[in-house]
């Protein structure tokens, strides 16, 4: 029972391969054949006006034929050869130079012009093969309508027949599985291109999601903005108000009112704090420098500030550059015990150099979990480099370097 | 006197009007951005404009903007800009243009009532307010320049200065004299280089000096 099935299996697998091959006879001697054709024409008869022939029939036929053999091998064989998403390029000229260009091209070129005459020969041969193995292993059956003699002869031819018979499909799968491996190899993309167009899918949308995340920090930014602290504002002006005109309350009311209104000032100072912390809009309007100034100005040490960038970077890197300072900053003003702190912000070239030194008692550690290891996160995510220094004893010196453009 | 109010948020705007009321402002025009600022303005021409700095539709600088075009184009009317995180860029930018009639405060200001109606009347008056914050910081950060030469006392002067009292106001703050804050002033202005010429004048270049921002 087992074996009939493994026999019904192995008969199914040697018709589709052989069928397959049988296929691929008039699609590998396509091209070439034309190829062939069209340079004889224009050797022999020195007819250099049907040159651009020949050169049609590579422009038009390569992919063409490429795409037919595709489907021959998904539909016959059912495997799918690898390819690349072609990058979209709006201007024909451009995407026809990269198509020229491009080693995929030249590769499906020696496919079909080469290898393809090649394959042909050997899936005649396979072909043949299973010609002679059939009618080799029936000659016996025919043989009796033959003179005597030649029986001796048939029994010899079918024994050949049946020995081929039964070496016909490995023939067949082998040379199948090793056109196979050739198309991969040929007509589809290079391991080393997939890899390549995967870390540009990859790099893309991680700039999408940073993209994305920073939005949403201006987002939340703005509604708190328009939202929350309005109110709180209101609130604390209507407090300040009845403070100012109900001057003749009874003494335990003006004390909750004056409680109310140091509290509700107090809610705005935290509240700004935060949301400033997301997304200073001054860094929209009037980038780096003057929000960096204003960020410098907070803290309660002498800084001295440089920004020397010209230009304006992205937003984004704009954005990790502020968050940078403004986590260092926090971290000289809680752990540093410094005087002083120095900032600057270059760019060098193409890259933006973020630099904070204080005078402080260093021993900062970015591995050890702190607000550094996340600077150090934020920062790798726009491909930038994160240095600290900082000895025992100071001075301690954090250093980002972020590409400019994504 | 009558003032115009520039405010997006319609909850606060309604406390600003009673703010201003409060100060015995007769409020000509109450609007929620830029563009119905300036028409308010142009067609009421009123002494005084408060105006939020972050409006419709960018949601940005507009009101910095905004208080540019009115003090350029009607001197008269004084503008007191009002914003909810004080940036020095802003407070320059006024400045650099304007030396008079300007002011730049803290939303969060407007609750202490009193101070926040002695400000804006010294603005509407011809002279300046600016937040203390913006002082505070601004006396934090400038620490190598002719600044460092003066006393703590004298600090403290300037940075009442820069906020735009006047001599008794700044006497009342520091309970000193009069004649004590006079002293002080005149050591400020030995120690930053600025002449004896006109008095008053001298008061605004040493803020602008204590802002960094060339006097034009």
């Amino acid at each position: 029972m087992r074996s009939s099935r493994t026999l019904r299996r192995a008969l199914l697998r040697a018709r589709r391969d052989t069928g397959f091959l049988a296929a691929g006879i008039p699609l590998h001697l396509a091209l070439a054949s034309q190829w062939v054709w069209g340079v004889t024409i224009v050797v022999k008869a020195n007819a250099w006006a049907v040159v651009p022939i020949p050169f049609a029939l590579f422009v038009v036929g390569v992919p063409a034929l490429t795409f037919v053999q595709r489907h021959r091998y998904r539909v016959l064989l059912g495997v799918d050869v690898p390819r690349l998403t072609p990058t979209p390029e709006r201007w024909w000229p451009r995407r026809a130079l990269r198509w020229l260009s491009s080693a995929q091209t030249w590769r499906q070129v020696v496919y079909h012009l080469l290898l393809g005459p090649l394959l042909a020969a050997l899936e005649l041969l396979v072909l043949a093969a299973w010609a002679v193995a059939v009618s080799g292993a029936t000659a016996c059956g025919w043989a009796w309508a033959l003179p005597g003699e030649e029986r001796l002869m048939a029994f010899f031819y079918t024994v050949v027949g049946v020995v081929l018979l039964c070496s016909a499909p490995w023939l067949a799968g082998a040379t199948a599985r090793t056109e196979t491996r050739l198309a991969s190899a040929l007509l589809g993309s290079s391991r080393n291109e997939r890899l390549r167009q995967r870390v540009e899918h990859l790099a893309e949308s991680r700039t999408d999601l940073i993209e994305a995340v920073d939005s949403e920090r201006r987002r939340i930014e703005r509604d708190l903005h328009d939202g929350t602290q309005q109110r709180l504002v209101s609130l604390a002006v209507n407090l300040g108000l009845a403070r100012a005109t109900l001057i003749d309350l009874p003494d335990d009311a003006r004390t909750a009112i004056d409680e109310a209104h140091r509290e509700a000032k107090a809610a705005i100072a935290e509240l700004n704090d935060l949301v400033r912390g997301l997304h200073p809009a001054v860094l929209e309007d009037r980038g780096l420098d003057a929000a960096l100034s204003g960020l410098a100005a907070r803290v309660p040490l002498p800084v001295r500030l440089r920004v020397d960038i010209g230009e304006r970077a992205a937003p984004i890197v704009e954005s990790v550059a502020y968050f940078v300072v403004s986590e260092a900053l926090t971290n000289v003003t809680k752990h540093a015990r410094a005087t002083r702190v120095e900032v600057t912000v270059e760019r060098i070239g193409k890259v933006l150099r973020v630099n904070v030194t204080d005078d402080g008692i260093g021993g900062a550690d970015a591995s050890a979990g702190s607000g550094l290891g996340g600077l150090a996160k934020r920062v790798g995510s726009v491909d930038g480099s994160f240095r600290v220094s900082s000895p025992a004893g100071g001075p301690t010196t954090l250093t980002a370097e972020l590409p400019c453009e994504l | 006197m009558r003032a115009v109010i520039a405010e997006d948020s319609v909850l606060l705007r309604v406390g600003l009007v009673k703010v201003l009321e409060m100060a015995g402002f007769e409020i000509a025009a109450d609007v929620g951005d830029a563009d119905a600022l300036l028409t308010a303005v142009e067609q009421h021409r009123p002494e005084l404009a408060l105006v939020d700095v972050r409006m419709p539709p960018r949601f940005t600088d507009e009101g910095v903007h905004a208080a540019l075009v009115i003090r350029h184009q009607w001197p008269r009317t004084a503008v007191v800009l009002l914003s909810q995180y004080v940036e020095e860029r802003y407070a320059a930018d006024l400045l650099t243009a304007h030396t008079s009639g300007v002011g730049y405060l803290l939303k969060q200001r407007v609750a202490d009532v009193e101070e926040f109606i002695a400000a804006v009347r010294r603005v509407a008056d011809g002279g300046t307010a600016l937040d203390p914050e913006v002082v505070a910081q601004l006396l934090l950060r400038r620490h190598s320049d002719p600044l460092e030469r003066l006393t703590p006392r004298e600090r403290e002067v300037l940075a009442l200065m820069a906020e735009g009292r006047s001599n008794a106001g700044i006497a009342e703050a520091l309970v000193v004299s009069d004649s004590a804050v006079a002293k002080h002033i005149n050591n400020i202005f030995a120690k930053l280089g600025l002449p004896a010429a006109d008095a008053d004048h001298r008061r605004v270049l040493a803020v602008l000096r204590f802002l960094e921002v060339p006097p034009n």
